[in-house]
């Protein structure tokens, strides 16, 4: 009997050992596939377990955090949410993250291993980072300006210091409250419908994810790859450019919206936003030069971010003439972002160099120690020099006597650009408007903010619509915002 | 070990008493007592910041009932095994702890109250068990009492209305109580007496099958009522749909045998009968089927979008504790549902105490088993030895067959961690048990060194 006593406790013995192994087999071997498993909602619980980081605009939070005491604990809450909804984005314990709350969740939820005191301390304790704070390059004046310049008309603007790429507005309308899409109640995925279903798309950013045809505000990047490429030498030289202008290669004929184009200067021209002038221009110069510019100012750039993906803006790189003419004063299908075009206005004004426009000054930690700093960095030269002060003094004259005067502030320097764009098959749809420009204060040594606006309201009159007509006034209160405290610190 | 030099001394050589070890069973005790109080106070602290409100009534009530069941021991057990007491007190200090602990995630269904007032009862049914029962040898006589109580109390829950699935529980007045799990320690005692009586004729006769020598069958009229009774109570189980119980009956009835006859022969035709059982039960009995699918596809219902099943959520939990676990009160289990404080309860151990708390409550219970096979080595007179092996057998298959199914080793049974798991029936069950090998081992190691052991 004693040997099967023992028999049955090797027995027993044997069911520990599976036991063990088993353990050791999910706890161990198959832990992290497990922890992984989107059906697990831990990594969930512990994300929303603390409040997150704020999101911080002109030394103050945006953001906040409720505590709701359900399992996943922290909600965020947003203040002028509409406002900064194109900055912050949104964090839903249900849909996700989008923009500043996506690109930068690490710290703001408090996982970035830069948050930790010492490397590899929180792998050890399990301890976990208070959600650290993202400071923002926005000028809230700058912002509250531009959102009030919309006034719930469907478009976009920006501001961006031309000198370091800051980004000092980002406005898209219309726009939406973040703070709905917080929480997992029912009213969250209604909202989440609601804003979806609505055809105006008040969750699209209109600012650096959607893209237009530039119109005549592309005359800019025209004029600096022809002013390069020595096509033209002298600005106050006239062109030979014939009003209407036949298409090369086709029976189409471009007029132009006013008189006095034919063999205009290159200044009258951009003063007046002659089409025929430009479309002649931009055919003169050539594809791959006007493909150089435009890539040089940051076009057909996939990977801009600012941190959040930027759309890419695009100029064609294989047209025939009669599509480079069209492509030259930003139709056929040249398109841009709002975002681009703040650029290409902010290189004129910073003597052709392009800075990497980026939203987020610095990140810290929820105690205020920095963990990361965005510093200026220049993309591209978009062009030389002196082109760059030529094209300055061009679009200081469209605002003060061409088609941007509207944008005209007393005691200041401003230059501009028109643009009124076609879309749509045979052009049916409503023309966008656009504005870009920069301004100087009296006392400052250089521009201190370059704008672009973009108006789509489908329900003006079509008439109206115009750059200088329903743009320019928004980018002059802009610029106002900036100029008057509001700007560079 | 008591059973030094089995069957060589001569019996002229003196009586030598081996050691009591009750003081290191006290000694035992205290750090059992202090380690539950830590994980109590260790709860508040990581939840709140503060030593729980009841720490103090906590550590004072553990420490009463330890030190009245070491008492007991003391007085009327005073050569038993100093660690089966101070195991049975940590590991039921530690059940409360994590009861309690799962109390917090919610606060409108406290179960911890109610598990303490079973504890006392358990440790009072201890102390009566030591005190009264002199020797094990008296239960011997109670065998068929023994087996007729048991298929009473197996069958009387029939008559009471199903809850999650399972026929095992009578309610009245508020209490509900698991007959079956007494039921257990009756069928023990009944198996190790019949065997014990009957093993030299289940062993030396009968006629072989064939020309297989080790095949001998008994002859029917040994075996015979055994068997019966034996399918009697699987069949209940099954119509009970208690699956757990079933299986351990199945394997507490294939030791002993395999332990009284020395027949390695039942084992194989066991496990044939096994083997055979659990296909047709598992094909066939949707309830079970669908156990045996979830063993195989855990993540299945996650697939189908339905999220994950208890079994998945357990596992996500083992593997969310890894190495050194979250620390009490940190980890998530609540996940799991319903049954986190019942048949789950490891789930909880395994995320906050990790790999590590979990290797040493399996060594913890590997211990008390180790104990009990001990003592039923050192005895002399077959139904003791018989009995300390079926009640050690009950353990180890408890915990095996739980352990196994939460961690995805074996299809998932019902079944209660002993002394770990809330429930009433459970722990005053496992606490006689405790009893029983208490007087077993006390048996056990009175005798005098050199009385020669079989």
């Amino acid at each position: 009997m004693t040997r099967c006593i023992r028999h049955a406790a090797a027995f027993c013995a044997l069911l520990l050992l599976a036991l063990l192994v088993n353990a050791t087999r999910v706890q161990v071997v198959q832990s992290d596939s497990l922890d992984h498993n989107p059906a697990n909602r831990r990594q969930a619980i512990v994300r929303f377990g603390q409040p997150r980081g704020d999101i911080v605009v002109d030394g103050r939070a945006v953001t906040g955090s409720k505590d709701t005491g359900e399992q996943l604990r922290y909600e965020r809450t947003y203040k002028n949410g509409p406002l900064y909804a194109p900055v912050t984005g949104f964090a839903s314990q249900v849909y996700g993250t989008s923009f500043l709350e996506e690109a930068e969740d690490d710290i703001l939820s408090g996982t970035d291993p830069m948050l930790a005191p010492l490397p590899l301390w929180n792998d050890v304790t399990r301890a976990q980072n208070p959600g650290g704070k993202v400071v923002t390059t926005i000028r809230a004046p700058v912002q509250q300006a531009a959102y009030a310049g919309l006034g719930g008309k469907r478009g976009a603007v920006v501001a961006v210091e031309p000198a370091t790429g800051k980004i000092l507005a980002l406005v898209s309308a219309p726009s939406y409250d973040p703070e709905r899409l917080s929480g997992t109640s029912r009213p969250v995925a209604d909202a989440w419908t609601e804003l979806n279903g609505r055809p105006s798309r008040p969750m699209l950013n209109r600012a650096i994810r959607q893209t237009y045809p530039p119109g005549s505000t592309f005359k800019v990047v025209t004029a600096a790859a022809a002013l390069d490429a020595g096509v033209v030498t002298d600005p106050d030289e006239p062109t030979k450019s014939p009003s209407p202008y036949t298409l090369p290669g086709t029976s189409t004929q471009l007029t132009n919206e006013v008189d006095g184009c034919t063999n205009a200067s290159l200044r009258t021209a951009f003063v007046w936003s002659c089409n025929t002038v430009f479309a002649k221009l931009g055919v003169d110069t050539g594809l791959s030069a006007m493909v150089d510019t435009a890539r040089n100012f940051g076009f057909n750039d996939r990977g801009l971010r600012i941190p959040s993906p930027v759309a890419a803006s695009t100029f064609d790189t294989s047209l025939d003439k009669a599509q480079l003419a069209l492509s030259s004063i930003g139709q056929y299908d040249t398109r841009a972002t709002p975002l681009q075009m703040a650029m290409v206005s902010a290189a004129v004004a910073n003597g052709g160099s392009v800075k990497s426009p980026h939203l987020v000054e610095r990140t810290t930690t929820a105690d205020g120690d920095v963990v990361d700093t965005t510093g200026t960095r220049t993309l591209r030269q978009a062009m030389n020099p002196g082109t760059a002060v030529r094209l300055r003094e061009m679009m200081t004259e469209v605002v003060e006597k061409g088609t941007g005067a509207n944008a005209a502030i007393p005691g200041a320097t401003v230059g501009g650009k028109t643009g009124t764009a076609q879309h749509g098959v045979d052009n049916a749809g409503t023309p966008y408007a656009w504005f870009v420009s920069w301004a100087q204060g009296a006392d400052d040594p250089e521009p201190s903010v370059a704008v672009a606006v973009v108006v789509e309201d489908a329900s003006a009159d079509r008439g109206d619509i115009s750059g200088g007509g329903s743009a320019a006034p928004i980018a002059k209160a802009v610029m106002e915002a900036a100029l008057s405290g509001g700007g560079p610190r | 070990m008591t059973g030094t030099g089995a069957g060589t001394a001569p019996p002229a050589v003196p009586a030598v008493r081996v050691p009591r070890r009750r003081g290191t069973e006290l000694a035992l005790l205290v750090v059992a007592v202090l380690l539950s109080v830590y994980g109590y106070c260790d709860v508040g602290l990581a939840r709140n910041g503060t030593v729980p409100p009841g720490a103090a009534g906590y550590g004072a009530g553990l420490g009463v009932l330890a030190l009245l069941a070491h008492l007991a021991v003391r007085f009327r057990a005073p050569y038993a095994d100093p660690l089966l007491l101070p195991i049975a007190v940590l590991l039921n200090g530690l059940g409360l702890v994590l009861i309690y602990r799962l109390d917090l995630e919610t606060p409108n269904d406290e179960a911890a109250p109610a598990q303490l007032v079973w504890s006392t009862i358990g440790v009072a049914l201890f102390t009566a068990a030591v005190l009264l029962l002199r020797d094990h040898r008296v239960l011997q006589r109670y065998a068929y009492l023994s087996v007729v109580t048991a298929l009473i109390l197996m069958i009387v829950p029939i008559f009471f209305p199903a809850v999650n699935g399972a026929r095992i529980w009578i309610r009245f007045g508020g209490f509900s109580i698991q007959p079956g799990e007494f039921a257990k320690i009756l069928l023990a005692v009944f198996f190790a007496s019949y065997l014990a009586a009957n093993r030299t004729a289940l062993a030396h006769t009968g006629r072989t099958l064939g020309r297989f020598r080790r095949l001998q069958l008994p002859t029917g009229r040994v075996l015979g009522p055994l068997v019966a009774i034996w399918l009697l109570s699987v069949g209940v189980l099954v119509l009970e749909r208690d699956l757990g119980t079933s299986l351990l009956f199945f394997g507490l009835f294939v030791i002993l045998l395999y332990v009284a006859t020395g027949r390695t022969g039942w084992i194989a035709v066991g496990l044939l009968l096994a083997a055979f059982g659990a296909f047709a039960v598992g094909s066939l009995e949707p309830h079970v089927h669908s156990r045996v699918q979830d063993w195989l596809h855990p993540f299945a219902s996650i697939d189908a979008g339905e999220g994950p099943n208890q079994l998945a959520q357990s596992l996500f939990a083992f593997a969310a504790g890894g190495m050194l676990g979250t620390g009490l009160g940190l980890g998530h289990s609540i996940l799991i549902g319903f049954a986190a404080k019942s048949d789950f309860i490891l789930a909880t151990a395994g995320e906050e105490l990790g790999l590590a708390g979990l290797c040493a409550i399996f060594l913890l219970y590997a211990l008390l088993v180790e104990r009990g096979y001990r003592a039923g080595l050192a005895l002399r007179d077959p139904f003791g030895r018989l009995l300390a092996v079926g009640l050690a057998s009950i353990i180890a298959l408890q915990v095996f067959v739980i352990a196994g199914g939460v961690t995805g080793l074996i299809p998932l049974t019902g079944m209660a961690m002993p002394f770990l798991a809330q429930g009433g029936s459970s722990v005053v069950t496992n606490w006689i048990i405790v009893a029983l090998l208490i007087r077993v081992s006390d048996s056990a190691r009175s005798q005098p060194v050199g009385e020669a052991v079989r």
